[in-house]
């Protein structure tokens, strides 16, 4: 039932915000409607903890630790995003850089996203999860068009292609996967489930699983962000509407990482052997190092931010693949801490760049002195993000880290380069952007204070103590994956 | 000996029907285009008024071009002897495979480059090289073809070939579809056709095989038109002998010979029909274009074998 | 229709998807590339309808009518419709010229094949010999995406690409569950809509459809 409500209210939204269109109220409506995903969210999460995975819908629907964990987090970023971008798309609109049709289009699909990612996550069947992934980039292609810009055309297009062919081999890995599955459990809908899948992996056909796998990592690859497969990324999140940023970098990618490593356990079950967590590590380790060296070359901010994105997905990818309960908790604590940092990140960018007109970093400056929210903001982020303690990515970080000087050592320096580069490359620009003067054409605005506070305070919090049920909750997960 | 008989026969329907063919597609055509038609018996009154002319030789034409039309008309005949078109029971075919046949036209080819190029006049030289061109793409296709063909049937003989395509319990497959159309391209191309070459102009911008042969005259023009009137007439029997074996004898007894002959006659005349309707559908090529023509034709065949692994 | 027969047309119909997508790799004019693509979701339902048939599954029968309604009719009639509005006329510009993207498409085939191998070891289905087909369907789509200039091309790569995807479930398992196959469907669907707003905005933003010309976004800028 509440299951139900949490998939029905963002789709509900979406609906309801095609007529709303807009008006005033349209943000508010926005706002309620997130806030009733959010809160169905954690009514569905405290079900869960209290009883254990479930199933609902006739098998079609499927909810554990792992991937409840993850539609609260869904929920509360967009939540977050929301109340953001009431002030930040009331202001664009002022500018005249979205019209009318524009912000009801924007709102209608932002609940259509939240409501693919969620799908993505709940659904029970692997072709249903294909097809609210790609709902999931269609619905925000046209967002990150949504300035028809030149170049926020050119980046959607790319964005649009290029997952295209991704997913399309995602796809064919499913098939696959049916394939093998189907000879098991028989025809029918039965043998696309995750919750009869998981119980006879060990007797799905270890080459099929295999090929499947290498299908499904590059197409799952692509919408996770990862070298070579990244080319999109920093394009679609540079070019949309900050909020889209916002929720691509924080919450798209992690769903694609969570398709994913799920596909990874079955594979692993099938094949008795570390193979795809080989790769898994190999994709992520390439990540890390190309983007951290990406980081030093940008000029634009959100580029930048972008390219740190796919710098901690390959974290997270690199740490699921290299297994173990350490690995993994860290790689899960990674995924909410990065959500969490990141679109707070975005958050103080978007008024940043609001506040300078531009995206460039050299015209960026003085922001402490001409908005202490959006410097403070920007500089704690950035500190949380490059993994200084007491933030949480700092934690997640020295798990993963520990866990590779263990199982992995040789991949150990790589690693550390990658984030020592990362580390020096965002802290450099950054300290640079926050200091100074006010340059004159620098306009003063009201910034949403709730949306970074809260964001920061949670990185912070789970810093410095990790909370009992969220410690219990991972480890439950640490469970699912084993 | 019945063998032997059989061949002689061949070679005789193939030299005297030859003309009658390219006869057959000029009435056909000219039906078509609806002109009135010169008559099925042109050709021969044409070979005959050919012969009948003295020979004007260029002053310094050396043996390769006194030779050339001999030659020519040599190999087209030797050729005629393997392909099966009235008995898969010939003696030849067994020193000859299609690999060996591809080979003999190959020399025809060569020669008769090299006789364009002999006197020395820009037409002749272009001619050659416009010749070679076409020939280089057309018979890497034309083996691809022939190969996938001889996968299919485990020969590359064109008797065995024709034996197992018309034997009992074969049945139809994509590889096979593929090599056919890949063997009418070039078929088009290698006979000088439309699309590729335009065997009734003499306009020197689009000329391919007439350039080369520009030089010659009298006997030596008779031979060679001859030669290639066989030419189109064999690579029609080879297309029936590969693709539609029907009523081709195969026990070794004369009786059967009548029956092949008349299903002889009815495919050929069916395929000149078939070759009218591709030469009036289509305009000729840019020269520049026939690669991509060659190209597909090797493509084709080249699917063929692949869906011959694949598929099959 | 016996097994033989059922299997033999499937095979006939799988060469002439084959044939299809070459054919679009040399095909030089929008107009003829968009009927070859309906050419092929026109065999593509057709060897559906007689896998539905022969294998008794008849959730097939709906994908067929889909397949036939979607991209044989719908889509190529979208296209047509955007060809003509926004004026398209030049022929379709390659990167690579055709020949060499014949050979690589040639490779892929041989690359699924080997790719496919194991799979089709497995399976005992009739349709089975057609995956490495299917799996070349997809990656001649994806050759075609690379190698073309012009975003409508690009679509058709696009398309063409998910029909070896359909084809590739058809032949490997019988088809996938039919809410699988609807959702695929209506994404397809969805997907259609987006790219014809997208043509219209490229077109205003770029006047023309000339993929060639976005390249603003470059690394280090």
């Amino acid at each position: 039932m509440i299951l139900l409500i949490l998939l029905g209210v963002p789709l509900f939204a979406a609906a309801a915000l095609v007529f709303v269109g807009d008006r005033r109220l349209a943000p508010e409506v926005n706002i309620a409607g997130s806030a009733a995903t959010f809160a169905a969210g954690l009514g569905l999460a405290f079900q869960v903890y209290g009883q254990g995975p479930m199933t609902a819908g006739g098998n079609f629907f499927f909810v554990d630790a792992f991937n409840v964990y993850l539609a609260v987090l869904t929920s509360f970023v967009s939540m977050t995003t929301a109340v953001f971008s009431r002030r930040y798309m009331r202001r664009e609109r002022e500018h005249g850089r979205v019209g009318h049709w524009g912000m009801r289009f924007y709102h209608s699909m932002f609940q259509l996203f939240i409501f693919a990612m969620l799908l993505c996550l709940l659904t029970n069947n692997i072709g249903v999860l294909w097809i609210a992934m790609e709902l999931a980039t269609l619905s925000t292609v046209l967002l990150v068009s949504l300035y028809r810009t030149p170049t926020a055309i050119e980046a959607a297009w790319k964005y649009f292609i290029l997952c295209g062919v991704g997913i399309a081999q995602a796809l064919f890995g499913t098939v696959l996967l049916y394939f093998a599955a189907e000879k098991v459990l028989g025809e029918g809908g039965e043998a696309l489930l995750w919750t009869n899948l998981s119980q006879v992996s060990d007797k799905l056909e270890p080459t099929v699983l295999s090929l499947a796998f290498v299908f499904l990592m590059v197409g799952y690859g692509t919408k996770v962000g990862l070298v070579p497969l990244h080319n999109w990324l920093p394009d679609a999140h540079s070019e949309g509407p900050t909020p889209i940023s916002a929720v691509l970098s924080g919450l798209l990618l992690n769903i694609a990482l969570y398709a994913l490593v799920r596909c990874k356990t079955l594979v692993d079950g099938s094949t008795h052997s570390h193979r795809a967590g080989d790769i898994m590590m190999w994709f992520g380790i390439i990540s890390i190092i190309v983007a951290a060296f990406s980081l030093l070359r940008q000029k634009d901010i959100k580029r930048m931010f972008s390219y740190s994105s796919i710098e901690h997905m390959g974290i997270a990818t690199f740490a699921f693949g290299l297994g173990g309960p350490i690995a993994t908790f860290g790689a899960l604590l990674h995924m909410l801490v990065h959500s969490l940092a990141k679109s707070s990140i975005f958050f103080t960018v978007g008024h940043a760049s609001q506040m300078n007109k531009t995206q460039e970093m050299d015209r960026i400056r003085g922001l402490i002195k001409g908005n202490p929210l959006v410097g403070w903001g920007l500089i704690l982020g950035a500190m949380a993000i490059v993994g200084m303690p007491p933030f949480g990515v700092f934690t997640s970080e020295f798990l993963i880290l520990t866990a590779t000087m263990k199982d992995a050592p040789l991949m150990t320096p790589f690693l550390l380069l990658g984030l020592g580069v990362a580390f020096a490359a965002i802290l450099r620009r950054v300290q640079f952007m926050v200091s100074g003067d006010v340059p004159s054409y620098q306009k003063p605005m009201k910034a949403a204070h709730l949306p970074v506070v809260v964001h920061m305070a949670l990185v912070l919090l789970i810093g410095l103590y990790m909370p009992v049920f969220l410690n219990q909750w991972f480890h439950r997960a640490v469970e699912i994956l084993k | 000996m019945n063998g032997s008989i059989v061949e002689i026969l061949q070679i005789v329907i193939l030299i005297g029907l030859a003309p009658a063919f390219a006869g057959w597609i000029k009435v056909v055509k000219c039906r078509m285009q609806g002109r009135t038609s010169p008559g099925l018996f042109r050709p021969y009154r044409d070979l005959a008024k050919l012969f009948s002319k003295d020979i004007v030789l260029a002053e310094n034409a050396s043996w390769i071009f006194r030779f050339t039309p001999y030659l020519v008309f040599g190999t087209v005949i030797i050729a005629g002897a393997v392909v099966p078109m009235l008995s898969t029971n010939l003696p030849l075919s067994l020193t000859a495979d299609a690999i060996v046949l591809v080979g003999l036209f190959g020399i025809a080819r060569f020669f008769t480059a090299l006789a364009g190029m002999d006197i020395g006049t820009a037409f002749g030289g272009m001619g050659s090289s416009r010749e070679m061109m076409v020939a280089s793409l057309a018979e890497p296709a034309m083996l691809m073809a022939i190969f996938t063909v001889s996968l299919l049937c485990g020969s590359t003989s064109l008797s065995g070939i024709a034996g197992t395509v018309s034997g009992a319990g074969f049945i139809a497959k994509p590889s096979l579809a593929f090599a056919f159309f890949a063997f009418v391209l070039i078929a088009l191309a290698e006979n000088g056709r439309i699309p590729v070459d335009n065997p009734a102009t003499h306009l020197e911008l689009t000329m391919l095989h007439e350039a080369m042969i520009l030089e010659y005259s009298g006997r030596h023009l008779a031979l060679i038109e001859w030669a290639g009137m066989m030419k189109l007439f064999l690579f029609m029997a080879i297309g029936s002998a590969l693709f539609f074996p029907f009523g081709i004898d195969a026990a070794d007894n004369i009786s059967g010979i009548p029956q092949a002959f008349v299903f002889l006659v009815v495919k050929l005349g069916a395929a000149g029909v078939v070759l009218v309707l591709i030469e009036t559908g289509l305009a000729k090529m840019r020269l520049f274009r026939l690669t991509e023509f060659l190209g597909s034709a090797f493509l084709m065949a080249t699917l063929g074998m692949l869906s011959f692994f694949i598929l099959e | 229709m016996d097994l033989q027969t059922a299997a033999q047309i499937n095979s006939f119909l799988a060469a002439f998807v084959l044939l299809t997508a070459f054919g679009m790799l040399a095909q030089k004019r929008i107009y003829s590339l968009i009927h070859l693509f309906a050419w092929q979701g026109f065999f593509l339902s057709i060897n559906t309808a007689i896998v539905a048939y022969v294998a008794g599954k008849h959730h097939l029968y709906i994908s067929s009518v889909l397949t036939l309604s979607l991209k044989v009719i719908a889509l190529p009639y979208i296209l047509h419709i955007l060809v003509v509005k926004l004026k398209i006329r030049k022929e379709v510009e390659t990167m690579v010229n055709i020949p060499t993207t014949m050979l690589i498409g040639i490779a892929l085939v041989i690359f699924s094949y080997y790719l496919t191998a194991p799979v089709t070891e497995l399976s005992r289905l009739i349709t089975r010999s057609t995956i490495a087909v299917a799996l070349a369907t997809v990656m001649i789509g994806l050759l075609m995406m690379i190698t073309r200039k012009k975003a409508v091309t690009q679509i058709i790569g696009f398309l063409a690409m998910e029909n070896g995807l359909f084809f590739a479930a058809t032949s490997a398992t019988y088809g996938m569950p039919l809410v699988v196959e609807l959702g695929v469907a209506l994404d397809v669907l969805i997907a259609a809509f987006i790219f014809g707003i997208f043509f219209f905005h490229i077109h205003t933003t770029f006047d023309s459809l000339d993929v060639e010309q976005m390249t603003r976004l470059k690394e280090g800028d």
